[in-house]
C-alpha cells in the first residue's frame, strides 16, 4: 500500500532510466544519505567506528570492486587480498615519499597503481576461463604477498617488516595515525564509498557494464556480436582492481594504522570479500553493501553473544563462528543463490501488494 | 660435483613431496569427474580425518571443550587408547558418514546450480568442517603416529655414500608415503575399471543424464565418490599429519593441490599424479637454485605461477579433456 509505483508518472526517458525509479526508494536513498552524512558523524564513538562502520564501508568498496569483476564480468578472482595489499603498500610508499601531497590524491593513485597490477594479472584471463582462472588468480595472491614480505624497499626497511601509517590531515583534521578521531575516519571512508558506488552504478548500466555482462553470459557469443573481449575483460580487471586498491589503502591507512602483509592481506581476506559478494548477490550494487554489512556485523554479533553473554572462551567462540559462517554460506546458497539482493527485491515485490495480496 | 648431488637430493625430496600433493589432488579429481563439483573442502577433509583419527586413537571425548564451556565440567579423555588399525577403520567410517551427510544436506539441494555456486558451497563446507574439527577435538597441534616408520633412512644413506661418496638424506616416511600412494592409485584405477560400481562411476562422469537413463542412481554414486574422496583424504591426512603434525596448516595443502590440478587437467587421474610430481620437483629445484637469489620462501607462489604460465599455452592442462565451446 505504501510501497507502490502507481501514480508515479514518468514523462521523460531520463526519469524512466534513473537508478531509483520508485519514489519510496528514492526517498529511502536520500534519507540514508542524510543520516550517513548528517547524523552518524556527530554521534559515532570509537567502538562503533572501529567495530562496525569503518570496516563496513571499506569492505563495501572491496565488495563493489570484486562484484564488478565476478558479478558483472564473470571472471572469478581469488586474488583480492593480494590486490588490497598492492593498494596498501602503494599508499604507504606514496605517503612516506611525498608527505606534502594530500592523502586523498595518494589513495586515488594507489587505486591507479593497483589497477595496473590488476590488468597485468588479468592478462591470462584472455586464455584461461572459469575455475582455471580462479586458481590462476591465486598466483597473484601468493606472489604479491611474498613480494611485499621479501623486498624491504616496500616497507621502507623497517625492522619489524610492518608498515605504519604516518599522520595525515584533511582540512586540518587527522584522518590517519593515532590522533585521528572516529568521525574523521568514518567520513573519509564514507566519501570514498559514496563516490565509488556512484561510479560503479553508472559504469555498470552504461556501455561498459553491458559489455561486461555480455562477456559474463557467454564470451564467445559476445565476441561474435562485436564486444572486444580484450578491452572488456581488461577494463573489468582495471576498474575492479582500482576499487580494491582503494579499499586496501583505506584499510591500511585509516582502519588498521599498521599492517603486516601476510596477516592483513592473506588468502582469508580474498575469501572474505568473495563471501560478501556471494552472500550479498552477484551482479548487484546493493548486494555488495548488504554482503559487506552482513559479514562485518555477524562476527561482532556472535562475539557479543558467545563471549559477552554466555562467557565462553574466545578461542571456542572463534571456532563456532567459523562453523556458523560456513553453515550460513551453504544455507544461503541453497535457499537463495542470488543472495541478499534477491531477497530484498522479493521483499519489495511482496510489499507492493501488501496488505491486499489478492 | 657436490652441487650436483645436492640437486639430485633436492630432486628426490621434491618427488616425494609431489606424491603428497598428488594424493590430495586425486581426491579433487575423483569428485570433479563424478559430480562436476570443484571440491575446495578436500584439504579440510584431510585435516578433519587426521584430527578424528588422533582423537579416536587417544580416546578424546568429542566436543569436550564445548561441553566444558556450556556446563562447567572438565572432561577431556575417555582414558583409553585405541589401536591404530581400529582407529583408522573407525575414522574411515566417520568419513563415509560425513560423505552421506554432505550429499544429503548440501549437494542434493544444489543439483543443477552453476559450477561457481557449487564451488562456493564447498568453501562454506570447508569453513564449517574446519570449525567442527576444532570444536570437536580441540585446536592444539597434535602428533599423529600410526606406526609408520619415520626418520632418515640409514640404508639409503649408507648405500649412496658407498656408491657416490655422498649420502642422500631421504625420510623413510616419504618412501612409505610413495608406496602407499602408488598402491592407492592402482586400487582406484582397478576399482574404476573392473567393478560394477566403478563402471557406474565412470558412466556418471561421462554423462549424467545418460547414466540416469540406464538406471544408475546418481545419489548413490555421489555418496560413494565422496566416501572415496574422504578415504583418500584420510590417507593424505595420515601422511601429512605424521610428517608435520596435525594442525590447521594441513588444510592449506588443498591450496597447493590446485595448481597441481591445473597442470594435470581437472579430469585426469594420471594428470593429478604427473602434475603433483612436476610441481613437487619444480618448486624444490626452484627454491634450491633461484630461491637464495630472491630471498627464499619461493615455494609459497612458485606452483601457482608455473601453473599460470603453463595454462596460458595449454588451457586444459596436460591431460585434461580439450575444452570445446559452442555458442
Amino acid at each position: 500500500m505504501l510501497y507502490r509505483e502507481a501514480g508515479d508518472f514518468k514523462t521523460t526517458y531520463r526519469d524512466d532510466g534513473q537508478t531509483f525509479p520508485i519514489r519510496l526508494d528514492r526517498w529511502g536513498y536520500y534519507v540514508t544519505l542524510a543520516v550517513a552524512f548528517g547524523i552518524i558523524p556527530f554521534v559515532i564513538n570509537d567502538y562503533w567506528a572501529s567495530a562496525v562502520f569503518v570496516p563496513f564501508l571499506i569492505y563495501a568498496i572491496a565488495a563493489l570492486g570484486l562484484n564488478i569483476l565476478t558479478g558483472y564480468a564473470g571472471q572469478v578472482s581469488l586474488g583480492t587480498g593480494g590486490f588490497m595489499a598492492v593498494g596498501a603498500y602503494a599508499v604507504y610508499k606514496l605517503m612516506t615519499a611525498f608527505p606534502d601531497i594530500s592523502i586523498v590524491i595518494h589513495i586515488l593513485l594507489a587505486g591507479g597503481i593497483t589497477a595496473m597490477v590488476g590488468v597485468l594479472f588479468g592478462l591470462p584471463s584472455l586464455r584461461i576461463k572459469g575455475f582455471y582462472l580462479a586458481v590462476a588468480t591465486l598466483a597473484a595472491q601468493f606472489f604479491l604477498v611474498w613480494l611485499f614480505n621479501k623486498v624491504p624497499w616496500f616497507y621502507n626497511y623497517s625492522a619489524s617488516g610492518q608498515i605504519t601509517a604516518p599522520e595525515r590531515t584533511i582540512l586540518g583534521h587527522a584522518v590517519t595515525g593515532p590522533a585521528s578521531t572516529a568521525s574523521a575516519k568514518y567520513l573519509i571512508c564514507l566519501v570514498f564509498v559514496f563516490a565509488l558506488a556512484w561510479i560503479a552504478r553508472n559504469l555498470t548500466r552504461g556501455t561498459l557494464g553491458r559489455k561486461w555482462m555480455a562477456i559474463r553470459d557467454m564470451d564467445i557469443a559476445a565476441e561474435i556480436i562485436g564486444v572486444n573481449p580484450l578491452t572488456a575483460k581488461l577494463s573489468a580487471f582495471a576498474v575492479s582492481s582500482f576499487f580494491i586498491g582503494i579499499a586496501g589503502a583505506l584499510l591500511f591507512a585509516v582502519y588498521l594504522g599498521a599492517a603486516e602483509v601476510g596477516e592483513a592481506f592473506g588468502i582469508n581476506k580474498s575469501f572474505l570479500v568473495l563471501f560478501m559478494v556471494i552472500i550479498g548477490g552477484l551482479g548487484s550494487i546493493f548486494g555488495s553493501f548488504a554482503g559487506a554489512a552482513f559479514m562485518v556485523m555477524m562476527p561482532v554479533f556472535l562475539k557479543n553473544v558467545l563471549v559477552g553473554s554466555l562467557g565462553w572462551p574466545t578461542d571456542l567462540a572463534a571456532h563456532i563462528e567459523l562453523m556458523i559462517v560456513g553453515a550460513l554460506i551453504v544455507m544461503f546458497l541453497i535457499v537463495e543463490p542470488h543472495g541478499l539482493a534477491r531477497l530484498w527485491s522479493l521483499t519489495k515485490e511482496k510489499l507492493r501488494l501488501w496488505p491486499f495480496p489478492h | 660435483m657436490d652441487q650436483f648431488f645436492f640437486a639430485a637430493e633436492v630432486l628426490a625430496n621434491g618427488l616425494m613431496t609431489g606424491v603428497m600433493y598428488a594424493l590430495v589432488a586425486l581426491g579433487f579429481v575423483l569428485i570433479f569427474k563424478a559430480s562436476g563439483v570443484f571440491n575446495y573442502a578436500q584439504g579440510v577433509l584431510a585435516l578433519f580425518a587426521a584430527l578424528t583419527l588422533v582423537g579416536i586413537q587417544q580416546g578424546q571425548i568429542p566436543f569436550a571443550h564445548l561441553i566444558n564451556a556450556a556446563f562447567g565440567t572438565s572432561l577431556h579423555h575417555f582414558g583409553w587408547t585405541v589401536p591404530a588399525v581400529l582407529a583408522i577403520a573407525l575414522t574411515a567410517g566417520v568419513m563415509v558418514a560425513l560423505a552421506f551427510l554432505i550429499e544429503k544436506l548440501v549437494l542434493q539441494h544444489l543439483v543443477g546450480q552453476e559450477p561457481i555456486i557449487l564451488f562456493m558451497a564447498t568453501i562454506g563446507l570447508a569453513y564449517f568442517l574446519e570449525g567442527l574439527g576444532d570444536v570437536m577435538w580441540g585446536a592444539d597441534i597434535k602428533t599423529l603416529d600410526v606406526g609408520l616408520p619415520q626418520g632418515i633412512s640409514d640404508a639409503i644413506e649408507g648405500t649412496t655414500a658407498e656408491w657416490f661418496g655422498y649420502g642422500f638424506f631421504i625420510d623413510r616416511l616419504d618412501i612409505w608415503a610413495t608406496l602407499i600412494a602408488a598402491l592407492l592409485v592402482a586400487a582406484l584405477v582397478a576399482f574404476a575399471q573392473y567393478t560394477k560400481q566403478g563402471r557406474a562411476m565412470r558412466a556418471v562422469a561421462d554423462d549424467h543424464q545418460a547414466a540416469l537413463s540406464v538406471g544408475i542412481s546418481l545419489r548413490f554414486i555421489w555418496v560413494m565418490v565422496w566416501s572415496i574422496a574422504g578415504f583418500v583424504a584420510l590417507v593424505a591426512g595420515i601422511m601429512w599429519g605424521t610428517k608435520s603434525g596435525v594442525q590447521f596448516s594441513l588444510s592449506l595443502i588443498a591450496l597447493k593441490a590446485l595448481p597441481v590440478l591445473m597442470l594435470g587437467g581437472f579430469t585426469s587421474i594420471p594428470g593429478a599424479i604427473v602434475g603433483g610430481l612436476i610441481i613437487g620437483v619444480g618448486e624444490k629445484l626452484f627454491e634450491f637454485f633461484i630461491g637464495p637469489m630472491v630471498g627464499g620462501a619461493t615455494e609459497n607462489w612458485f606452483a601457482y605461477v608455473l601453473a599460470l604460465i603453463f595454462l596460458v599455452f595449454r588451457p586444459q592442462g596436460l591431460f585434461g579433456e580439450r575444452i570445446i565451446e559452442r555458442v
